[in-house]
């Protein structure tokens, strides 16, 4: 049997409450008063793994807001998950902070443009920004698109545009990138493995 | 890693060396702890500063940055001058009898073939011995002076005590104690798990100071054994994962190669790809290229892939050199990039020398940024003084900022270093209109797609036929892409044992790579992930924690590539009979019919004990190689050469080649190298245990924790330079400086190398002009643009400096 966060924190509460009240001889048939519930046992529990090192330590993210349409969850705590063979519910003091790295204030947030030789940031729609991106990128790649080399070998390379691959994104945007770059016929595509 | 983060508990000596996991990977050490406490394990750590693994270890030796080839060959020295070495094993798993082409020769630090003006080696003489039928000649008596063995023997005997000792700056009994450790693994129930990490690799000799490792292993008998085995800690969460998919220049998923311009036709890439036989009797899996080939093409065109168009071949880009990090900031820095994109990456802060990368970014059309974060890169067209001194209005880049999810905002799965795929979920919405990866992907693709579509250009074809069959072209779901990742049949899959029986219908996900196919009748994005996500449902994402071997491979938890495999080679976990090196690690057994047993055996089911196949089963010739054919650059053997910034100005070994003969050097960074007259100091980078890089700057915990920059210098030096702990200083290499606070320090000792005294200065990394934290300068200001002569990894770890009072 699997028992979670909360439903250990519910089995514990109820059985705190009822052998306390056996003690003092009461019996009621309804509770008399409510103390504050733990924050935990109205959060929602989703698992994840820490985008950090390479231990890939399982995690425990908890968030308010129950899934409803209209509610916006909110992560407000993370821990280590005590059932992840490797890290078995531990998190070393990068890990300790990640709830910091969801909320920091360097998050960003919106669509930007920096034009040349501007000294600010300008939001822009994402509209925009994918219309601007890929006009750059068909311009570039019109121009400078090798579809055979100085011996007539078709080779169907871009050169002059380059993709830096992320390190911890996900397997699925990965697959996703290779398709993209490849698809252009771009040959500087590398990721932080490299250094 | 061949093994895993659990395994660890089972090694009977650990050698830290080349990593510092107690600050790096702080978890994962804990399994290093849990075999010192239950497993009775010694901790060995060598490394140029006491680190905290080192606080906690049996034994400390120090070695000076850049030279631990110097010192593991010195243990193969030991090793087989003492015989202290697995000789069953080494006979039958390794290619220690195999015979050496008679034209192989190393003399003056340097090997068959070199040519000095293109600095690469004509490698034709680092072969074997071939019989008529194109076989490896062997002898299994060891008496030919060309084994394997016997040449290892000849190269490695230079390098004594006593020359380990004066290049290493390592003590001689200290030295000798490592061997001693080393050795008394070489018993078939004892093993020895190596941790390394960046302080290996970051080097213009990384990839072979892990070889020579990997030597020792074969030597000791210790590959593919509970325990032992090659365990790189590696850095991020998913590099594992993005190297898997081929998300370097010249790779394909599951570690193929993208064709070059030398390869212009199917037929001549998939002659020089599908592995040939070197000896008979071999599984040689890479035979089997061509499936996942050809499985790789039709998930990336679908049904625009045909054997009549080759499956696509036209539609990849041809190679006619490799495009690395270092290569091609290296042409963007000479003017010859237009446009460049980054995601969730920051060149600025991890690449070498950040003047020229910011020159390099400067002279770009258009860079777009994917990221969570505020990045040094997304910025560095602002000035902020010292640290990024620029001329704004000068910078005509346009630069896109796209906000990105991180980890807790969207599915999927990562591949922890243990090659576990572990899948994780959704716990909150991204902030402000952050999209995910592969909305922005999709997003810029979509509408390129349909200006080609409109106005007609350049080659559209392959963009035209790149396969997008997502329920929401605009966003592809992780669940998608996981299952087109692991495959599936495009036909009736007909069961050759039993005519009439399908092994998979048309449509249905693929149980594992077995099944792909070379004729377009299986698709799969990358043939090692196949089995992750089957018809039973999503495999990545299985959370059985139960261990009943008590090894720690816990079969049920994640998915682990390739077919769940725990342990790789396992195979070698038992003799040629069948029966195990060590009983207490059994890890696979005979049952008369087939292998069995408590990790996925690594092997030919079938195959019974005593056949000639052998465990590694991905070489032509089934062995691990102590020769390493034509695999490296610089060598088959490994070979001590100097950092590219040497403080003692020579290599004791051979003056004449100083440094890696084949390491890539490029006009004008050559240069930009400084001499140990004006830099006389060892500087090495290194990460603390409170950051991450440079994305925990960003976290206000991690920030408080460790907020302002600082440097390392031991005692002596300090001494010599009149600088008192807290003192601001001046770190300077020929290509820029940092100012930081100094903390002097007992963990970093002068060692007496080459009749001098060498101080090594410690340059942590985790500070940038962005950030929650105090600003600082970026480490990376100071190393040298000069990478490994086979990974082009840079030199990170070994440079010089001079060091200052502020």
């Amino acid at each position: 049997m699997q028992v979670n966060r909360r439903q250990f924190f519910k089995l514990c509460a109820g059985g705190m409450a009822g052998s306390t009240i056996a003690t003092l001889g009461l019996l009621p048939e309804k509770a008399m008063a409510d103390v504050r519930s733990y924050k935990l046992m109205r959060a929602s529990e989703t698992r994840n793994t820490c985008p950090y090192c390479s231990v890939g330590c399982g995690i425990l993210m908890y968030s308010l807001g129950d899934g409803a349409k209209n509610a916006k969850s909110e992560i407000f705590h993370i821990e280590g998950d005590p059932d992840h063979p490797v890290n078995r519910g531990a998190l070393c003091p990068k890990g300790a902070g990640l709830v910091d790295f969801i909320h920091s204030p360097n998050r960003l947030k919106y669509p930007e443009v920096r034009e040349a030789g501007s000294n600010e940031w300008k939001r822009l729609s994402w509209d925009e920004a994918f219309t601007r991106i890929a006009k750059h990128v068909k311009q570039d790649r019109d121009a400078n698109f090798i579809e055979k080399n100085a011996d007539g070998v078709t080779v169907n390379r871009w050169l002059s545009t380059g993709f830096l691959a992320a390190s911890a994104s996900s397997n699925e945007a990965g697959w996703l990138t290779h398709k993209f770059t490849r698809s252009l016929g771009m040959l500087a595509v590398d990721n932080q493995a490299r250094v | 890693m061949t093994n895993h983060w659990v395994d660890i508990k089972n090694a009977n000596l650990i050698v830290v060396m080349g990593g510092n996991a107690a600050e790096a990977h702080p978890v994962g050490f804990r399994w290093a702890i849990e075999a010192k406490t239950r497993n009775k394990a010694k901790l060995l750590v060598i490394d140029p500063r006491f680190t905290r693994t080192a606080s906690v270890a049996d034994f400390y030796a120090p070695i000076r940055t850049g030279t631990d080839i110097t010192l593991l060959s010195g243990v193969i020295r030991y090793l087989l001058e003492t015989g202290k070495y697995n000789k069953e094993y080494t006979l039958a798993y390794t290619n220690a009898a195999l015979l050496v082409h008679p034209d192989f020769s190393f003399e003056d630090g340097l090997f068959s073939g070199y040519d000095a003006d293109k600095r690469k080696y004509d490698k034709s003489t680092w072969a074997y011995q071939l019989d008529e039928k194109g076989m490896a000649k062997r002898d299994d008596t060891l008496s030919d002076p060309r084994c394997v063995i016997n040449l290892l023997k000849q190269h490695v005997s230079r390098y004594t005590a006593d020359v380990v000792a004066n290049i290493c700056g390592t003590p001689k009994e200290a030295f000798q104690a490592i061997c001693e450790h080393l050795a008394e693994t070489s018993a078939p129930d004892k093993t020895t798990s190596f941790l390394y990490a960046l302080g290996w690799t970051q080097h213009s000799i990384g990839a072979q100071n892990i070889r020579t490792m990997a030597m020792i292993q074969l030597l000791l008998g210790n590959m593919g054994m509970a325990g032992g085995g090659i365990n790189a800690l590696r850095g991020h969460s998913n590099i594992q994962g993005l190297t898997d998919l081929g998300l370097l220049t010249t790779n394909l998923p599951g570690y193929m190669t993208m064709p070059s311009e030398k390869e212009p036709t199917l037929d001549s890439y998939l002659t020089k790809y599908t592995s040939k036989p070197l000896a008979d009797g071999q599984m040689n899996y890479w035979q089997n290229y061509p499936k996942f080939f050809v499985s790789f093409m039709k998930s990336m065109w679908g049904d625009k892939a045909t054997a009549d168009n080759n499956w696509g071949y036209d539609l990849l880009p041809k190679w006619d050199k490799g495009y690395d990090v270092l290569q091609y900031f290296e042409l963007m820095h000479q003017g010859k990039v237009n446009g460049y994109f980054c995601q969730g990456f920051n060149p600025v802060a991890s690449f070498p020398n950040k003047n020229k990368i910011v020159e390099s970014l400067s002279r770009l059309k258009f860079l777009v940024i994917m990221d969570p974060l505020t990045t040094e890169t997304s910025t560095f067209w602002q000035n902020h003084g010292e640290q990024n001194d620029v001329k704004t209005a000068d910078i005509k880049t346009e630069v896109f900022r796209l906000p990105t999810t991180c980890f807790a905002e969207e599915d999927g799965s990562i591949v922890n270093s243990g090659r576990w795929l572990q899948w994780h979920w959704k716990g909150a919405e991204g902030p402000g209109q952050a999209l995910t990866d592969p909305q922005i992907l999709a997003g810029i693709f979509l509408k390129l797609k349909a200006m080609y579509a409109k106005d007609g250009g350049t080659f559209p074809d392959a963009i035209n036929s790149l396969s997008w069959a997502y329920g929401d072209p605009h966003e592809p779901k992780p669940e998608e892409l996981a299952k087109e990742l692991n495959g599936k049949a495009l036909a009736d899959l007909p069961d050759p044992k039993n005519p009439g029986q399908f092994l998979a219908k048309k449509g249905e996900l693929l149980p594992g790579f077995a099944l792909l196919q070379a004729d377009g009748s299986t698709a799969s994005g990358c043939w090692i992930f196949a089995g992750s996500w089957t018809q039973a449902g999503n495999q990545m994402a299985r959370r059985d924690n139960s261990d009943p071997s008590g090894l720690g491979n816990t079969l049920g938890w994640a998915w682990a590539w390739p077919a769940n495999r725990r342990i790789l080679y396992n195979r070698a976990s038992c003799k040629p009979d069948g029966t195990p090196w060590d009983k207490k690690r059994t890890l696979i057994k005979w049952n008369g019919e087939k292998w069995v047993g408590v990790d996925v055996p690594d092997f030919k089911a079938d195959e019974p004990p005593g056949s000639a196949m052998g465990p590694f089963i991905m070489q032509a010739e089934g062995l691990g190689r102590l020769f390493a054919l034509d695999k490296m650059a610089e060598g088959p053997f490994p070979e001590h050469y100097e950092p590219f910034e040497t403080p003692l100005g020579t290599n004791p070994l051979h003056p004449k080649v100083i440094s890696n003969p084949a390491a890539r050097l490029f006009k004008g960074d050559k240069e930009q190298l400084g001499q140990h007259q004006q830099f006389p100091y060892a500087a090495t980078t290194y990460r603390l245990t409170e950051h991450f890089h440079y994305w925990t700057k960003h976290a206000r915990l991690n920030a408080i924790m460790q907020p302002e920059q600082f440097v390392e210098i031991g005692e002596e030096l300090a001494r010599e330079k009149g600088i008192a702990h807290g003192d601001l200083v001046k770190v300077s290499s020929k290509r820029g400086y940092i100012k930081a606070k100094a903390v002097v320090t007992k963990r970093i000792k002068a060692l007496k190398v080459n009749g001098q005294l060498v101080h090594h200065v410690g340059v942590p990394i985790h500070w940038g002009f962005e950030g929650l934290t105090k600003k600082g300068f970026i480490a990376n200001t100071l190393t040298p643009f000069v990478g490994d002569a086979n990974t082009q990894t840079p030199e990170f770890k070994s440079f010089l400096v001079n060091v200052e009072k502020a």
